[in-house]
């Protein structure tokens, strides 16, 4: 029996950079809500992500470190295209990161400073990745199995959409978490926020979904569906995606606001986010770099693919037990003085 | 005006990098310490080492924040940056990487919650293997990145396939020629960049007058440390160079000042020049004896750099003098571990207003001679970024040079702010001192008095 490796390494990143997405966005999503809260419940939000920031931002090393290992030529034709999106993701990434720590720190002035920095640094990072995902949807300039674009190839109509809508996207997942880790008067200012941004992201992935119909014609033949014509064979198998999609939305502005619901908007924010993200990966699947090169192409030696795929059969759950744990000893309310160390 | 974009590449990953590893090379050593300190809590139950433990952990948080986000920069330079060096190299390359993500990253960064806001909601023992593993965590890591560094130095176990390297041999490829005597350099390394942190931090409040149970235990230990490390890291840095002549003679040679072929002097001071292909000497050796520490004899004639083709050479001036400042500050502190060492057999210790200052002022040595180190090993490894098999020039990124000055410059700014604020920081915890009087912040992680009950302490 043999395996395909790469695709299965697809899977694995793919995986990866979900998991990225539904759990550092929540943090990002935390720190994109800051300029709407008072200071103490910046306190809070801030303590109910503290212990576990880190941990979510791995994935994105996992996602990143995974392309290079399983698929290098990949690795290497979408990191130059996206030159400044990704530079610009790392500085707000840095600020936002040492942002946990420094706040603490800083006296008044110092203090006030890092809080800017925390809340600008997760919106920009969130922006620059919004940015990198409407590019690599409409696909990457390759020639001779480099990038041959310019530098600022990734900045177009469509990218811009989609630079607003992951940011609304992960305030949405930041209000649904501080639905289920506050309580009292942050906790109704969480649910009216993610009421709003649960229309806000319904538009935006309704528009999304129509844009990407059209960016590439591989995308429109794939789905069946153009201005002109739809091609129902081809909608009907693919599309429980986008009803998945609507559904979580509607049940999730409804569930937002009951106050008996702790856990279910997360719940149904990450079901949204989850059918957003296959539709998209049904479009673009099996290009790892769009529309020129595949999961095939782009696959490091077998022998590496395999030896890394140990590590993750072996690794991948032990990891999973243990971020389930770190999440299960911080269960509960966070409190502003849990904050602090 | 514009610059080549493979020189700008170049800085700015020698930038970030070097930046980065200013906080591996403390929380590696800090991580262990930790580790040592809550299990000496719990194993004698004494105040002190509980103090130093709350005390050096917010420190820790501190330069591991620094240290997670600089290096989420350097995993996606390989891409941005070295695409080509990416692609040529990912089969071999790629894995070691993502074990690394696999077994230390995770680890480190998920405990990390549980080390530092755990208190109130684990056990001691489970808190315990919190500090353990982010510590284990941090050891991985170094294993892992030092092994893909040590393999682009001494490549092994590869072969060439469509103009790209992939593994044959895994086991040789991990354990490339360099990469044990490395790997121990560098996390002894780490361990005295800590020591002497430490060492300074004590010493700074001895001179403030502020000394305390707490500064004087953690005095010795650093001197403790320092004394039985300092020694042992020359002879590790030794066996480096012995593999490194072995496997990469233009670098040692470079290293060295070593132009002609004969039997070879040790270059004390120099100034190394590439064009009239010479170095002035101010002070050496007689002839043999860079032979005899080399290579063992010394009647050994050994290869100078023209030997080789100038195109196959490195640059001689900062390998020279890198190499020189971190043997130079690993003689500082031999002399400094064994004289404190001396003066706390004899009694001294406290009472040397001398070896206080001295400890302050080296305080920060170890970081300039993990630089050093670096800029030694990756500057005499050039022109290739793997070693003899794939040259520097041919392995960046085709990325517009305007898009690299306009990165490199952001970084420059951003790291800027975040040093100073974080040095600044560590600075005020440092000048304040481990104190159990001290109620720490509002909000602590665990007032002393829950602590006592929740461990029980028998008569402290
Ligand atoms: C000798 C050790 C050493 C060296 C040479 C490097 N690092 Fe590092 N790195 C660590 C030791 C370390 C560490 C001890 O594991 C860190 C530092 C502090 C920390 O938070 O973890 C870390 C953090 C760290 C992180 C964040 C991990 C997280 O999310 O928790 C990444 C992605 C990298 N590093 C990547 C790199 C790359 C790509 C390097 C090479 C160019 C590199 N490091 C050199
Ligand atoms: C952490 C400590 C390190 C420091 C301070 C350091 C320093 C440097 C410096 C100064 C250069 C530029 C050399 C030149 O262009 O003349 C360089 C280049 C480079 N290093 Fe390192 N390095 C470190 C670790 C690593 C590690 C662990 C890796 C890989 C696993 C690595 C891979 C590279 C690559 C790919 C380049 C670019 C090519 C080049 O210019 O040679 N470095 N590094
Ligand atoms: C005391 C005498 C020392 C000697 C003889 C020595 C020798 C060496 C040599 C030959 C190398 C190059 C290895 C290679 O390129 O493969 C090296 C690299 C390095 N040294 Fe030292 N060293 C000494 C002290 C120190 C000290 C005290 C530190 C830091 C506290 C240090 C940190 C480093 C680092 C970080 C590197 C780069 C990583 C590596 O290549 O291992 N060294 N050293």
């Amino acid at each position: 029996m043999t395996l395909d490796l790469p695709l299965i390494w697809a899977v694995i990143i793919a995986t990866a950079v979900l998991l990225y997405v539904l759990l550092d966005g929540f943090d990002l999503g935390v720190g994109a809500l800051f300029p709407l809260a008072t200071r103490e419940e910046r306190d809070v939000m801030t303590a109910s992500i503290a212990p576990v920031w880190d941990g979510n931002e791995t994935w994105l090393v996992l996602g990143g470190g995974g392309l290079f290992a399983a698929f290098p030529l990949a690795y290497a034709v979408v990191m130059p295209a996206f030159y400044l999106p990704l530079m610009a993701m790392l500085g707000a990434l840095i600020f936002r990161g040492v942002a946990f720590e420094f706040r603490a720190h800083g006296r008044r002035s110092g203090r006030r400073f890092w809080t800017f920095a925390f809340s600008a640094g997760s919106i920009l990072a969130a922006v620059s990745q919004g940015f990198v995902l409407g590019a690599f949807v409409q696909g990457i300039n390759v020639r001779d199995q480099a990038f041959a674009g310019g530098p600022l190839d990734w900045l177009t109509p469509f990218s811009c959409l989609t630079a607003i809508a992951l940011p609304l996207g992960y305030a949405l997942l930041g209000s649904c978490w501080l639905i289920a880790k506050t309580e009292g008067e942050l906790q109704l200012k969480a649910r009216r926020w993610a009421k709003r941004l649960t229309l806000a992201v319904a538009v935006c992935m309704a528009l999304v979904s129509i844009t990407t119909l059209s960016v590439n014609p591989a995308v429109t033949a794939r789905w069946g569906v153009s201005m002109h014509h739809v091609d129902w064979s081809k909608l009907l198998p693919l599309s429980p995606a986008p009803v998945l999609g609507g559904l979580a939305l509607a049940w999730l502005f409804l569930s937002a606001g009951r106050e008996t619901t702790t856990y279910a908007p997360y719940a149904s924010a990450a079901v949204a986010f989850l059918a957003g993200y296959l539709g998209l990966a049904l479009s673009i699947a099996p290009y790892v770099a769009p529309y020129q090169l595949t999961l095939w192409d782009c696959a490091a030696k077998d022998n590496a693919l395999a030896l890394m795929l140990v590590g993750v059969v072996i690794m991948l759950p032990v990891i999973l037990g243990y971020t389930a744990f770190v999440y299960w000893i911080f269960r509960g309310k966070a409190k502003a003085e849990h904050g602090y160390h | 005006m514009h610059l080549d974009p493979f020189i700008v590449s170049r800085i700015q990953f020698a930038f970030t990098v070097a930046f980065h590893i200013i906080f591996p090379a403390f929380t590696i050593g800090l991580g262990s310490y930790l580790a040592v300190l809550e299990g000496l809590w719990l194993l004698t139950k004494r105040e002190v080492f509980k103090n130093l433990y709350l005390f050096w952990v917010k420190v820790f948080a501190l330069a591991f924040g620094m240290g997670v986000v600089s290096g989420v920069v350097m995993s996606y330079q390989f891409g941005t940056n070295w695409s080509v060096f990416a692609v040529k190299t990912g089969s071999v390359l790629g894995p070691l990487l993502g074990y690394e993500v696999l077994t230390a990253f995770f680890l480190e960064a998920s405990f990390l919650g549980i080390m530092l806001f755990g208190w109130k909601r684990v056990g001691p023992g489970l808190h315990y293997t919190a500090t353990c593993f982010v510590a284990g965590g941090t050891l991985f890591s170094a294993f892992w990145i030092l092994s893909a560094n040590s393999w682009m130095q001494t490549p092994a176990g590869y072969a060439l396939e469509n103009g790209r390297y992939i593994a044959v041999d895994w086991l040789k490829v991990i354990f490339n020629p360099s990469f044990p005597s490395r790997f121990a350099h560098m996390v002894t390394a780490a361990y005295l960049t800590t020591g002497m942190v430490v060492l300074g931090s004590s010493g700074l409040l001895s001179i403030r007058g502020k000394a305390t149970a707490e500064s004087r235990v953690m005095q010795r230990m650093a001197i403790g440390l320092i004394a039985i490390l300092a020694p042992l890291q020359l002879l590790i840095g030794h066996e480096s160079g012995k593999v490194a002549h072995e496997y990469q003679p233009t670098k040692v040679a470079a290293m060295e000042g070593w132009w002609e072929t004969d039997r070879q002097p040790t270059i004390l001071i120099g100034w190394p020049d590439d064009r009239t292909e010479t170095t002035k000497v101010l002070l050496q050796t007689p002839k043999g004896f860079g032979s005899w520490v080399v290579a063992g004899d010394d009647k050994a004639v050994l290869k100078g750099l023209k030997a080789w083709p100038r195109a196959d050479r490195p640059p001689t001036l900062i390998p020279f003098w890198a190499f020189r400042f971190m043997v130079g500050l690993g003689l500082l502190m031999i002399a400094i571990g064994l004289g404190g060492a001396a003066l706390w057999a004899t009694g001294r210790l406290d009472r040397s207003k001398l070896f206080q200052w001295a400890a302050l002022l080296s305080g920060p040595s170890g970081f300039g001679a993990v630089i050093c180190g670096w800029m030694a090993t990756e500057v005499g490894r050039q022109p290739y970024v793997v070693y003899g098999l794939l040259r520097t020039i041919n392995a960046v990124s085709p990325v517009s040079v305007g898009a690299e000055e306009a990165s490199l410059a952001g970084f420059i700014i951003v790291y800027s702010v975040v040093f100073s604020a974080g040095a600044l920081y560590i600075a005020r915890l440092l000048v304040v001192g481990p104190d159990a009087s001290e109620p720490g912040p509002p909000g602590g992680p665990m007032p002393v008095r829950q602590m006592l009950i929740s461990t029980s302490e028998p008569g402290v």
